[in-house]
């Protein structure tokens, strides 16, 4: 049996984890677990950004799996970034195995917003799917609603749902379709 | 909108950027390369069509400076979106100055970029489209051509040249059917107004009280019958052309408040009391005898030198019959085309009479002589003598076939075409004075 990984990196709470766990299952169809590892965040660490090497991360995220692992999801509540840019919700390998997100800056608290639980797993599950979404070989879609559009900032993520379009759901089908993915 | 087939190619020396760039516009459905110098960036220009370079500007070699200047050589519609640590915004800001789109610091926020690069798309897509319209507006505007190959011709189309260049009033002066209308369009659509309209009016075609409404508008209620605020026609051709046909028509208050108007740039919709500003081209035109109308206090002097800046004179058909079998044909291909029609000739008889009838309508005559020849030329796919109007046959014996009878014949026409000008009538033949007068004399020609 095939599985997609969901792995906490640092600490994340358990509840958060198994909603993932449970949702995504809904989503792609494919069983999925949570999957404990330790991690060795100093590498990751910037002291000067104060933030975590997105990249690095992935890099040890997808770093020997099981062969029995599908895809894996990294879950973190560290501030991520890649050199380029000054943050990221979220990081995949476009056709690969990994991807990685962060509820760092999802919190309503981060924006200076008291905070909202519901929002916050709405978030992360929509950042989850998307960043999963781009290791079915899914690139950025233009529909409004789909989970797959590009979000740079908290309300563009909230604006989307957690969905698929008809089109990329289609490719996310033709891509177990062609690997004969068990559904059980 | 999807952003397939936009290229981007990122050109930084840092691997982590160039990755980090190169899969966030991947992600984003963006054909994307990079190039990590200068002199890559520029055979990967070379070889394929890009739409935005991203460009670092302190890279060992060649620096984005100096590939930015290379870049606008090979395209300068491409557009250049410069990467700099912020350090270094003063070279970003020259760069700016050197025709870069915006600029980004290091590290980049994704918020920004993301937005910088839609609005670079829309900018590059409004370019090509802006580009293809304008090919349009030209394919629209020069739908008619200007026919010919006599000397005549050849002189106004380069007095067409000269003109439009500028913003001078035209006077176009000829008889009815010559063109008119045709050479105020070819002025127009080489001018630098022509992404703007050119607006007719024939003032010969409305009564005194109307042609007011028509070129001024008028707000609702104006007069009997304004149930609506309309606008003028000079109001429409702001920006553009307005050209008056049949100008040595209208009428004296008329005449007064168009020489406001020309003067001012300025007039007044009837009805309304708010004046309204307007930037267009005058071309006028006139089949009558302006200067007689002068004279004889008809047309207001002030007015005709107002209009009679740059004047062009549209000789008739007649006094250039090479130019018949190149008119002829291009209305036997126009309107074969419009009909359907598989008429690719004429037939050296029916071409012959078309050549030698004095065509007192003209080009329009002309036109509707071949127009009517194909409604009725059946299944030929010529035209032949029998599908010419038979009233438009010439009246005169057609000369034999000899070279002297035929040169007889020719040489009398040019005459009578010149009202017997001697010099005028040598030029056209191409020939000296002498020798025509020897010719008058061989032929026995009288007036």
């Amino acid at each position: 049996m095939s599985y997609i990984d969901i792995v906490p990196i640092g600490e994340v709470e358990e509840t958060v984890l198994s909603f993932l766990k449970q949702s995504i299952f809904q989503t792609f169809k494919i069983q999925t677990r949570i999957r404990n590892r330790p991690f060795d965040l100093s590498l990751a660490y910037d002291p000067v950004r104060d933030q975590y090497n997105s990249s690095g991360l992935l890099l040890e995220l997808i770093n020997e799996p099981p062969p029995e692992t599908l895809k894996i999801l990294g879950v973190t509540e560290l501030d991520l970034f890649i050199p380029i840019f000054t943050f990221l919700f979220g990081e995949a390998q476009l056709n690969g195995i990994g991807a990685l997100v962060s509820a760092h800056r999802l919190h309503n608290q981060f924006y200076g917003i008291s905070g909202n639980r519901e929002l916050l797993e709405s978030r992360l599950l929509k950042e989850g799917i998307h960043e999963l979404g781009h290791t079915f070989g899914l690139i950025h879609c233009f529909t409004l609603k789909c989970v797959m559009k590009s979000s740079t900032y908290v309300e563009e993520i909230d604006q989307k749902s957690i969905q698929f379009c008809k089109s990329c759901e289609q490719e996310v089908l033709h891509w177990r379709n062609g690997r004969s993915i068990s559904l059980k | 909108m999807n952003n397939q087939g936009v290229g981007i190619l990122v050109v930084d020396d840092e691997f982590s950027v160039r990755d980090s760039l190169c899969n966030w516009f991947r992600n984003e459905g963006y054909r994307t390369e990079t190039a990590e110098s200068g002199s890559e960036a520029l055979r990967k220009l070379q070889d394929s069509l890009w739409d935005i370079v991203l460009l670092d500007i302190k890279m060992p070699g060649m620096d984005g400076m100096e590939l930015q200047k290379h870049i606008k050589k090979i395209d300068n519609t491409i557009i250049v979106i410069i990467i700099t640590a912020y350090a270094t915004v003063d070279t970003a800001v020259d760069a700016m100055k050197e025709g870069a789109f915006d600029y980004l610091s290091k590290p980049i926020d994704p918020d920004k970029l993301s937005i910088l690069i839609r609005n670079a798309v829309n900018q590059r897509r409004l370019i090509a489209e802006n580009i293809q319209l304008r090919q349009k507006v030209e394919e629209l505007t020069l739908q008619d051509e200007i026919v010919g190959e006599s000397p005549q011709i050849k002189k106004i189309l380069e007095m067409i040249d000269t003109v439009a260049k500028t913003d001078a009033t035209v006077l176009i002066r000829g008889e009815s059917g010559t063109g008119k209308e045709l050479v105020a369009q070819a002025i127009h659509g080489k001018s630098n107004r022509r992404y703007f309209p050119i607006i007719s009016i024939n003032c010969g075609a409305f009564p005194e009280g109307l042609l007011e409404s028509e070129l001024f508008g008028h707000e609702k209620g104006a007069f009997t019958g304004a149930q609506y605020k309309r606008k003028g026609k000079l109001e429409m051709a702001n920006g553009g052309t307005i050209f008056f046909d049949e100008i040595g028509n209208i009428a004296a208050k008329m005449q007064m408040d168009l020489l406001r108007v020309i003067e001012t740039k300025q007039f007044t919709p009837l009805g309304s009391n708010k004046v309204v500003n307007v930037d267009f081209r005058i071309i006028a035109a006139t089949n009558s005898d302006l200067e007689k109308k002068v004279a004889e206090k008809d047309f207001r002097e002030d007015l005709y030198y107002r209009l009679n800046v740059f004047s062009i004179q549209i000789p008739p058909l007649r006094e250039r019959t090479m130019d018949i079998p190149p008119i002829a044909h291009y209305f036997l291909d126009k309107y074969a085309r419009s009909m359907n029609k598989d008429v690719t000739d004429i037939s050296p008889e029916a071409m012959r009479i078309l050549t030698q009838y004095n065509w007192p309508g003209n080009i329009r005559e002309l036109r509707n002589t071949i127009e009517r020849a194909l409604v009725v030329v059946g299944k030929k796919n010529r035209i032949e003598v029998e599908d010419l109007n038979l009233l438009f046959l010439p009246k005169a014996n057609p000369p034999g076939d000899s070279l002297e009878e035929i040169e007889k014949a020719h040489v009398k026409r040019i005459l009578e075409q010149s009202d017997w000008n001697i010099s005028r009538s040598a030029e056209t033949l191409k020939i000296d004075r002498v020798t025509l007068y020897n010719k008058i004399k061989k032929y026995g020609l009288q007036r």
